[in-house]
């Protein structure tokens, strides 16, 4: 195990190059959306960078309530083990209810 | 040159009698020449039934090719040969011969020409992949390799019902169009969605692929649902409430992708979602739609089972695979990293990737035929796919923040079997010509115009650029160690929970009737005592002398009595 050797993303100059490379690419396809004549299928798409806001809105509301829903399906690692543990395994953890819904 | 009549899964079902009795290089060798046999084989084999005989009044036909069975059984082929690269250091036997009898019954599934034999191949799918779960060895791979067991088992019993009632209906057991007609039609329909993973009935997925071996996720991933594909495609085109069906797929599994911490897991949840954009193409029905759905899953299979592998190389290397354990694997595993990469670029659908050339068939059919709504759940679901798939597995696994682990590249086979995955979906990606010569119609569809590659590009680098946004402001939730709760807890937890309370509430009902019942006996005995407790009475111990005395006569005149009788 060598801790030492450099790798291309330790330095964080190389992260910033990517992330600008993709600031710029975004940037770029969005400009495009102007020059490029589109044949559109719907009428939605008429928006200037309709895809562009859909994609990125999408994702920003996919995460937001994938948190939100953290609140109510996140349990502990060990949620299921009582399935396979045997009873023995059970008394050392000496872990009390299990088996309700709610813990 | 020599051909042979016989059909694929018999080839391959003697393939796995070799592997049960032979070990090493040769071992690799016989199972790498079957899959490739096979298909050279079957690609000089004319189109109509090869083998029929009759059963019980009913014409049987194990082996019936056309178009869609042939898309079906290349792709299997591929898969199969790329699996068992992917597998070749293996030394267990259990898990070859059971990855060899599995890639058989799906072959034999897709070229049954009628539906008896699909339900034996339905079965056998279920109880040879089951040994690639249990071969984990754990406790529990076991608990979830028998919960997968039932599951799979139930499906294939649904089906067989239905079969009989279609039989009994129609008179015939051909398997064609059936549509959602009858009982036959809603039983049968039951038993493909189920092995389809629709939302409600897929737990079994998710529960089950993450906890197979390394090597046998990837033969997982590849066969049974795409068989349940190629069933509803021949079965079901057209039916509307696949469209439906199908859109809620391709989008509810990507929540709970976004914040799972197994990375298998998380693919499990995106096959889910592919699998949601076939079923919409079969929904809608139309040439472009099918051709869609098909060439789909044809990609699905390679791009997803390069991404189970490279995944699965992680587990090898590291033995972790959740995302809060892992991260920096790039700087070791660079050839891993490239590949997963090529992996991801393709089932979020790049321009000049796979995944672009066959998603795009079914969303332009969906707004061709007017669905406006569903192709925007398709359109969300192409950026959320993207989001999970594209960049949450190789950022997780590969980069984030560095944990620590020096793990190298994983063994000469396994980079093989990666390469050749990922030499397709550039190749497919690339000269989406020799996919669409394949397909069952001839549509003429052309990926490659301006405003689609423009639309598409932009799609996906916003969406990469809400993932940087969402990352620098700490809005991104982090890996955690944990466990969602999915459908799966409503058989895990709430229904045994419901039983649970049921039965100590009538155990309790129970012991208190019995209590009273016996206090009642016992306070009638108690009286029924007193009563006879008196001196002389029938429960007395004493007895006064007089009535011995009484007693002692009685007992002479009755011996005086008997010697008379004599």
């Amino acid at each position: 195990m060598d801790n030492k050797t450099k790798y291309i993303f330790d330095d964080p100059k190389n992260v910033k190059r990517v992330m600008y490379f993709l600031y710029a690419s975004c940037a770029l396809l969005f400009a495009l959306d102007f020059v490029i004549h589109r044949h559109v299928y719907h009428s939605w798409e008429n928006l200037w960078g309709f895809h562009a806001i859909y994609g990125f809105v999408g994702c920003v509301v996919l995460v937001v309530v994938a948190k939100w829903m953290r609140g109510f399906l996140m349990r502990p690692e060990d949620y299921y083990d009582d399935e396979w543990k045997t009873d023995e395994d059970e008394k050392n953890t000496s872990k009390a209810g299990v088996l309700n819904v709610d813990d | 040159m020599w051909m042979t009549e016989l059909p694929p899964f018999v080839l391959f079902f003697i393939g796995a009698l070799i592997a049960a009795v032979t070990s090493g290089r040769l071992r690799g060798v016989v199972m790498l020449a079957i899959p490739i046999v096979s298909a050279v084989n079957l690609w000089m084999m004319p189109e109509g039934i090869h083998l029929q005989f009759s059963f019980m009044d009913y014409q049987l036909s194990p082996y019936k090719i056309d178009k869609l069975s042939l898309m079906f059984a290349y792709v299997f082929h591929i898969a199969a040969v790329i699996a068992i690269t992917y597998s070749l250091h293996v030394k267990d036997t259990v898990q070859q011969v059971a990855g060899m009898l599995y890639a058989g019954s799906a072959l034999g599934a897709v070229f049954a020409g009628d539906l008896l034999t699909l339900f034996v191949f339905w079965e056998l799918l279920a109880l040879t992949s089951v040994f690639l779960i249990l071969a984990r060895r754990t406790p529990r791979a076991y608990v979830v390799g028998m919960r997968y067991l039932i599951i799979q088992i139930f499906s294939g019993v649904l089906l067989l019902v239905g079969v009989l009632f279609y039989a009994a209906e129609k008179g015939t057991l051909d398997f064609q169009y059936i549509g959602l007609e009858g009982v036959y039609g809603w039983l049968i329909f039951f038993a493909i969605g189920i092995k389809c993973a629709f939302p409600l009935l897929h737990s079994w997925l998710t529960d089950a692929y993450p906890e197979a071996t390394p090597t046998g996720t990837v033969f997982l991933s590849a066969f049974t649902t795409k068989v349940a594909v190629y069933a509803l495609a021949r079965a079901y085109p057209g039916t509307e409430m696949l469209i439906y069906i199908g859109a809620a797929m391709a989008c509810l599994p990507i929540f709970w992708a976004v914040i799972e911490n197994d990375l298998r897991r998380v693919l499990a949840y995106s096959l889910m979602n592919q699998v949601g954009f076939m079923v919409v193409g079969i929904g809608i029905g139309t040439a472009l739609a099918i051709n869609g759905a098909v060439a789909h899953a044809f990609n699905d299979v390679i791009f997803k089972g390069l991404l189970f592998m490279s995944m699965g190389s992680v587990l090898h290397m590291t033995g972790r695979i959740n995302g809060s354990d892992l991260g920096g694997l790039y700087k070791t595993m660079p050839k891993t990293t490239i590949l997963c990469i090529v992996g991801a670029a393709s089932i979020s659908a790049f321009p000049l990737f796979s995944g672009f050339v066959s998603k795009s068939m079914v969303m332009a059919a969906a707004l061709e035929n007017g669905y406006d709504w569903i192709w925007l759940m398709l359109l969300f679901a192409s950026a959320g796919v993207f989001h999970h798939a594209g960049i949450k597995i190789p950022y997780f696994a590969f980069f984030a923040h560095d944990s620590g682990l020096r793990a190298s590249d994983p063994p000469t086979n396994m980079l093989v079997a990666m390469f050749i995955a990922a030499g397709l979906c550039i190749g497919i990606g690339v000269y989406p010509a020799a996919l669409y010569s394949l397909l069952p119609y001839d549509t003429g569809y052309n990926p490659y115009d301006a405003t689609h590659v423009l639309a598409q590009t932009q799609l996906l680098f916003f969406s990469a650029l809400a993932f940087v946004w969402l990352n620098l402001r700490g809005l991104y939730p982090p890996e955690l160690k944990s466990t969602h709760l999915d459908f799966d807890w409503t058989y895990r937890r709430f229904f045994p929970l419901i039983l649970r309370r049921l039965f100590a509430t009538i155990w309790k009902i129970d012991g208190q009737i019995r209590r009273s019942f016996i206090s009642k006996l016992d306070s009638g005995l108690h009286y029924l005592a007193q009563r006879n407790a008196g001196a002389s009475s029938l429960l007395s111990r004493d007895h006064p002398a007089g009535s011995m005395v009484i007693w002692v006569t009685v007992l002479l005149a009755i011996y005086l009595l008997l010697s008379f009788i004599r």
